[in-house]
């Protein structure tokens, strides 16, 4: 009895110095100069630029990595072609990559000095880097393998009989896909989803690397963060980062909500 | 795979040929010159330590949300995921916000070699503890009891019983948590100052040399973190399914 109390303690206090306190101190220190001043930190027109433009990467980066994600996961499990271990494989890649290589990786393709097809891109008059679409590539990139993960053993675990059943029947592709394979496997979609979007809210290394960081066009909820704390605006910086942390939890919420739905079903 | 190359691997492959540009040479004196040895050095030493420290935290804290019983304990397991849905950037100012100089408790680690290693702590935290989590779940207590009853101590059960039956779990949580302090990057921002020579680690590294305008250099670090992070998961996926063969 008493190791198991020396070990609860241990584990609760190892949580509360790494974790707890500090994430509490965010909110304090947020509010120190008051709600109405943390108010003002994060309405200012940078700030809602900032935020706006967090939620287009989202807009953009999750609905793609979705439809990719599913795509790529009846690929990896349904279908037997040369190189489907390398996909799988593949997948995983950005999970092994720092931000910051993503972010270089991207400029050596699409930058307008050295990248590969920068320059073409630039006769066309497209803007990649240092603008909104290398941002949403680099939100893209490191968000990429959640889906794929989170769908292939759900669509391992429910097998292709029902499928084969409703192709039996005579439904289509699309219809067996809409009717029967979706709705077995929503819960994993979004679990996945969550977990997508989570990250495309919280990136800052690769989105950083290939913005070039101009505040009130390509600045982030994330860079604003880093910009506010760099010119000594700390209330800015807090409160900007509350509004994440915030964002955090709603995303904890849903995990914890989905979890059990997928867990019971499969 | 067309998606997947535009957005993955081209510019992945982009960044491997760009690294030899300039020939093995130039690769060669980019990787191995002394700010970037620094930091390379930084980044491993620092992963080694908080994948030590993550294996008996981790561990620790698995073990005593499956088999202790408290008030929150719900609360405390949700937790353990924020570290995964909070932006890195949040996560650094978060710790110094603590451990900074404004520290309530006056323990200043800011920019110090420390501050990097509590960074890193901090945003691998939940691979462990969610790789042996399950497997604790799983495991039967007949086992440990059995064990009990012939008169081995506890500490002999968890060497003997627990540890042995974990141990697959704690490596593969070990080399993803590995793999993603090499390549950390937003956390460690404003808490570590990035001061070359001393708290700069190799993403940190990398990044300077993006904004100071060399590709070749930035690239050529950044392949030999690539193959750093994809060696030792391979190696630690490697171990972990050697030691589930051993269990059999």
């Amino acid at each position: 009895m008493k190791t198991r109390l020396a070990l609860r303690f241990a584990a609760l206090g190892y949580l509360a110095l790494l974790l707890g306190i500090p994430v509490a101190l965010v909110f304090i220190n947020a509010f120190q100069d008051g709600v109405a001043a943390a108010w003002e930190a994060v309405t200012t027109p940078e700030a809602q630029h900032a935020f706006y433009l967090t939620m287009v990467m989202v807009a953009v980066a999750v609905p793609l990595n979705t439809i990719f994600g599913v795509l790529c996961a009846l690929a990896i499990v349904r279908q037997r072609f040369r190189g489907r271990a390398l996909l799988n494989a593949m997948v995983d890649l950005p999970f092994a990559v720092s931000p910051v290589v993503v972010g270089l990786a991207l400029l050596l393709v699409y930058g307008h000095r050295d990248g590969w097809i920068g320059e073409w891109l630039a006769e066309n008059g497209i803007r990649v880097i240092f603008s909104t679409p290398g941002m949403i590539l680099a939100t893209m990139f490191v968000s990429l393998p959640f889906v794929v993960r989170e769908v292939i053993p759900v669509l391992r675990e429910i097998g292709t009989e029902q499928e084969q059943a409703a192709a039996t029947l005579g439904a289509g592709a699309f219809q067996t896909f809409f009717r029967v394979t979706l709705p077995a496997i929503r819960w994993g979609v979004a679990y996945g989803v969550v977990l997508t979007t989570a990250r495309a809210l919280g990136e800052f290394g690769a989105v950083s690397v290939v913005s070039g960081k101009l505040s009130g066009r390509t600045e982030t909820a994330t860079l604003f963060v880093e910009n506010r704390f760099q010119r000594f605006d700390e209330t800015g910086a807090y409160a900007a980062s509350v509004v994440l942390a915030l964002l955090a939890l709603v995303t904890l919420l849903a995990m914890n909500l989905i979890k059990p739905k997928e867990e019971v079903r499969a | 795979m067309a998606y997947l190359s535009i957005v993955a691997l081209i510019p992945l492959a982009a960044l491997v040929v760009r690294s030899m540009d300039g020939g093995l040479d130039t690769f060669w004196n980019a990787v191995t010159n002394d700010q970037a040895v620094a930091a390379l050095r930084l980044t491993l030493i620092a992963s080694v330590i908080v994948v030590v420290v993550n294996a008996v935290t981790g561990t620790l804290i698995a073990w005593v949300l499956v088999r202790d019983e408290f008030p929150g304990k719900g609360i405390v397991n949700s937790l353990i995921d924020l570290p995964f849905a909070l932006p890195t950037i949040v996560a650094g100012l978060t710790l110094l916000a603590f451990y900074g100089p404004d520290s309530p408790v006056g323990v200043n680690l800011a920019f110090t070699k420390v501050s990097v290693a509590v960074a890193l702590l901090f945003v691998t935290l939940p691979f462990v503890v969610r790789a042996v989590q399950p497997v604790l779940l799983e495991l039967d207590t007949e086992m440990e009891e059995a064990a009990e009853s012939l008169g081995a101590g506890k500490a002999t059960v968890f060497r003997r019983i627990v540890l042995p039956n974990l141990a697959p779990a704690i490596l593969a949580g070990g080399g993803l948590a590995f793999a993603r302090a090499v390549g950390e990057f937003g956390s460690l921002v404003l808490i570590t100052g990035m001061l070359p020579f001393d708290t700069e680690a190799a993403s940190v590294f990398i990044f300077g040399r993006v904004e100071s305008d060399d590709p070749i250099g930035a690239s050529a670090v950044s392949v030999v973190l690539l193959v750093a992070a994809l060696v030792v998961l391979l190696f630690f996926g490697w171990l972990s399914k050697r030691a589930l063969r051993h269990e059999d």
